[in-house]
């Protein structure tokens, strides 16, 4: 329970319409987009001005309470699930977009502004902001800086990361950091790299600004079919080191298609086991010989189908029913699970064939959604926790594809960050040492760990009962250094 | 590595870390015994098909380009070589990329994974060699430009992208604050810019893409082209371009790309589509501090008497969170210390 002393103080800061105490007000903060997780916060604060915000930092830092940030609410990871004791301080009302210069191609917004609006405002001067999460209509840009957000187009693009050039953040300790002002690079060390996918362990993010580019003059989707997976995950290579660097490259299976074809009638083929929706853009020019290269190499590959859409409406179902895949699947079943690992692509057939083993062994079935160019795999496990050990069930499972990811050289997470579900995972990619590194970061700027407790980065303590000490092939790396 | 690790575990005092030795001259100067790093070397592995490379840090830089080469691709942030001795590593630690910057990304977006030896010469591995990873806080990223003080770089994964079929330079004559207005005003449109560079009254521009795509910009741009575009990009790319010879005080000017012309006495060289300024100026570091600043930039001394300091100083705030940062790498301060910030 959050201390009384703190609810005074907050009440001393806060207009009554931005501080929500009562439980029919808190209920709607209980969950974010992982909905399997849920924990009504004790106390809800929704600052309107930085000076509210500051001081309600000081007064939790002054009564020890911890504090959760909360941006739109989106997050995959339970990264603004509420904590016992904590104060849930949701973004929501930064949300100006303060300037936009589109000679130096540049936005700068306080972090509640939702994603897809940043592009819509820099739409009049042909610019858009990149990076593309499924989620862009209602997601934050402040929440994007916290789990460094990716979408379709980040092989191209990049992520949140790539696509940053400055921040303001405040630290529990009340300092403001100004890191960079907009120019391509920062004095010292990059806590622009650092601050990026921190999920809120570090400081809470004030204002970002974001770099805009060019709306490319022309983009073509090519979708192609394919009856065997691992020859649509052969042909994701085969594209890239022909040379072409897509915008996009997403690839959906037997059980995904089906799903976004009742869900949103895009026309994917419904004969095929995966297909492939390749995006290529740029000039005319480079799109008309990119469009040529790709079918050629696809139907090399061994596609069955390549299809390149035929005008604007085409493109956007094809789109319409990828970025729908998850609700859509959300159809087939009460309940989904969205996984997030990577791999290297040169991985995707054996990492395919073994989900789909243990899909069977779990008697749970398993959609596949995935950034193929990037290797970035959201398998979607279908249960229904309303079935007594289903919710248990699903999340064994879920373990067992993020262990699989890290044992074919992959990663736990691609973009929707640890929090608090991938907890365990971490002990299982990283080393005692390294998870030590990441809390030893965290004291740097959080010294008493009032930040998100509990989340991105488990203790050795929690990782020895998980019993899963990192062990590669059987060795540990210098078996003769002591590991703790 | 072993020995490496021996050797930070048993200092007694600094080390400065040493491969190439190409940029020794780059940053304050560091005392300590050389912890020479050459020898780890060698490229670990390379996938064309995943655009991955992984390499030890003291691989030349010659080594990663010449097999990236030969399977027709490249390092995107088109880093500086400045001689033939330059490593992956020293690269990396000094955070330097080339002409193509703005256009395709800095080093440290090319890095998908590192290890690393900390202070206590402990080994850590952060990232990996996929796309797209955000388990635990991006200490890759952050060892980029951290100039050696908050590890010791090892290994290094990085994306690396195709080259581009054809690329072509064209001239235009055109002031300072033309060239700064055209360069900004082309980056927002759809055009295959890969570098640019105003130097004496001349502006450059390189397009890189499909034949076709260049041509067609060509065409919408108009200007001379030349033949000598290779020459020039590299001159520019290594420091070997006459401009960078001479004895005056060299500045680099790091600024919003659209900042005005800075008005300091001395010559210029304006790449990375305005956002870089290279400067020769006998101007004292306090006014060309004040203008960086002023700007919403900063600015680092290249070559020229370091008593004035070489890096931007930092806001009291930000010093304190580095300093932090580097105690909890480096707890004794052993990592080439002071060669960042005293
Ligand atoms: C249908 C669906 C599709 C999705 N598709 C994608 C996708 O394609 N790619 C992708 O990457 N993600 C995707 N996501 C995940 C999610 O949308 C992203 O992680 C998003 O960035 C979260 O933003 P948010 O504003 O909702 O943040 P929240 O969920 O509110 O918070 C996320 C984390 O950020 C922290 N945080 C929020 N604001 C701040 C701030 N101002 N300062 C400091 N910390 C802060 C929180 O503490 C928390 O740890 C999807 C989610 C859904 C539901």
């Amino acid at each position: 329970m959050i201390a009384n002393e703190a609810v005074r103080r907050l009440q001393a800061i806060l207009p009554p319409h931005c501080l929500l105490l009562a439980r029919e007000d808190l209920k709607p903060f209980e969950t974010d987009g992982l909905t399997a997780y849920r924990n009504t916060p004790d106390a809800v604060a929704l600052p309107e001005t930085e000076e509210q915000l500051k001081q309600v930092l000081a007064a939790c830092r002054e009564t020890g309470t911890p504090v959760v940030f909360r941006g739109a609410g989106t997050g995959l990871s339970g990264g603004a699930l509420p904590v016992d004791g904590a104060v849930l301080l949701a973004m929501t009302k930064f949300s100006r977009i303060l300037a936009i210069d589109p000679l130096a191609r540049t936005a700068r917004v306080q972090p509640g502004v939702r994603n897809l609006a940043i592009s819509e405002a820099a739409a009049q001067y042909g610019l858009y902001y990149a990076p593309d999460p499924s989620s862009q209509i209602a997601c934050s840009i402040g929440g994007n800086v916290a789990e460094n957000s990716g979408g379709v187009h980040c092989l191209k693009y990049g992520l949140t990361v790539h696509n940053v050039l400055a921040l303001r953040a405040l630290t529990i300790e009340g300092e403001e950091l100004v890191i960079g002002e907009g120019a391509l690079d920062i004095p010292g060390y990059d806590l622009l790299a650092l601050m990026t996918g921190s999920e809120g362990m570090l400081a809470v993010i004030l204002e970002i600004t974001v770099k805009l580019l060019p709306k490319p003059e022309r983009a073509q989707v090519i979708l192609a079919a394919f009856d065997d997976v691992g020859k649509g995950g052969a042909a994701v290579g085969a594209i890239i080191s022909g040379g072409v660097l897509p915008a996009g490259l997403e690839m959906m299976d037997r059980l995904a298609i089906e799903a976004a074809e009742a869900f949103v009638h895009a026309g994917y083929p419904l004969d095929a086991e995966a297909i492939l929706l390749v995006e290529v853009d740029g000039t005319q020019e480079e799109v008309s010989e990119d469009v040529m290269r790709v079918r050629d190499i696809l139907l090399a590959a061994g596609a069955t189908e390549v299809r390149t859409a035929k005008d604007d409406a085409e493109q956007k179902r094809f789109w319409a029913g990828r970025k729908a895949a998850f609700p859509a699947v959300g159809r087939l079943s009460p309940d989904y699970y969205c996984m997030d690992g990577t791999i290297p692509r040169k991985t995707l057939p054996a990492v395919l064939t073994r989900i789909a083993e243990l899909s069977r062994e779990y008697a749970l079935p398993v959609a596949n959604v995935f950034h193929a160019g990037d290797g970035n795999l959201h398998p979607l496990i279908l249960y229904d926790a309303n079935q007594p050990g289903a919710t248990e069930k699903a999340e064994r499972l879920g373990a067992d594809i993020l262990e699989l990811c890290v044992a074919h050289g992959g990663t736990i997470t691609g973009e929707h960050g640890v929090g608090l579900e991938k907890i365990d995972q971490m002990c299982v990619q990283f080393a005692p040492a390294e998870l030590e590194a990441f809390h030893g970061v965290k004291a740097c700027f959080d010294p008493d760990g009032l930040l998100n407790p509990g989340k991105a980065v488990p203790t050795l303590h929690r990782c020895a009962e998980y019993g899963a000490m990192h062990v590669k092939g059987g060795a540990l790396p210098f078996p003769e250094l002591p590991r703790f | 590595m072993i020995e490496l690790i021996e050797r930070i575990r048993t200092a007694t005092g600094p080390l400065a870390i040493r491969a190439g030795g190409s940029k020794d001259w780059y940053g304050e100067a560091t005392s300590g015994e050389v912890l020479d790093v050459s020898a780890n070397r060698g490229i670990v592995s390379y996938e064309p098909g995943e655009l991955v490379l992984t390499a030890k840090c003291g691989t030349p830089l010659a080594e990663i380009e010449a097999l990236l080469g030969q399977n027709g691709q490249m390092l995107g942030f088109e880093p500086p070589r400045f001689t033939g001795s330059a490593t992956l590593g020293g690269t990396l630690a000094c955070g330097m990329s080339g002409p193509r910057r703005p256009y395709a990304g800095s080093a440290r977006d090319f890095v998908l994974g590192m290890e690393i030896l900390d202070g206590n010469g402990q080994y850590l591995k952060f990232g990996g060699q996929v796309m797209k990873n955000v388990a635990g806080y991006d200490v890759s990223r952050l060892m980029v430009g951290a100039l050696g003080t908050l590890g010791v770089l090892l290994q290094a994964s990085l994306k690396v992208l195709p080259r581009p079929q054809a690329e072509l330079t064209l001239q235009f004559e055109c002031d300072e604050a033309e060239a700064i207005r055209r360069t900004n005003e082309w980056a927002g449109k759809p055009l295959p810019l890969s570098a640019t560079a105003w130097l004496s009254g001349v502006l450059s521009v390189r397009l890189s893409g499909a034949h076709s795509s260049v041509a067609a910009a060509h065409r919408k741009l108009g200007g001379e082209e030349t033949a000598h575009g290779a020459e020039f990009w590299a001159g520019l790319r290594d420091h070997r371009a006459a401009f960078f010879h001479d004895d005056a005080p060299l500045w680099r000017l790091s600024l919003p790309s659209t900042a005005a012309p800075l008005d300091l006495p001395g010559r210029q060289l304006i790449a990375w589509g305005g956002a870089e300024r290279w400067l020769k100026s006998d101007a004292s570091a306090a006014e060309i501090r004040a203008r960086a600043a002023a700007h919403g930039g900063h600015a680092t001394l290249y070559a020229g008497d370091k008593g004035c300091g070489v890096f931007h100083p930092l806001p009291e705030a930000l010093l304190k969170y580095q300093q932090r940062l580097k105690r909890q790498f480096d707890p004794r301060g052993i990592l080439n210390p002071g060669r960042m910030y005293p």
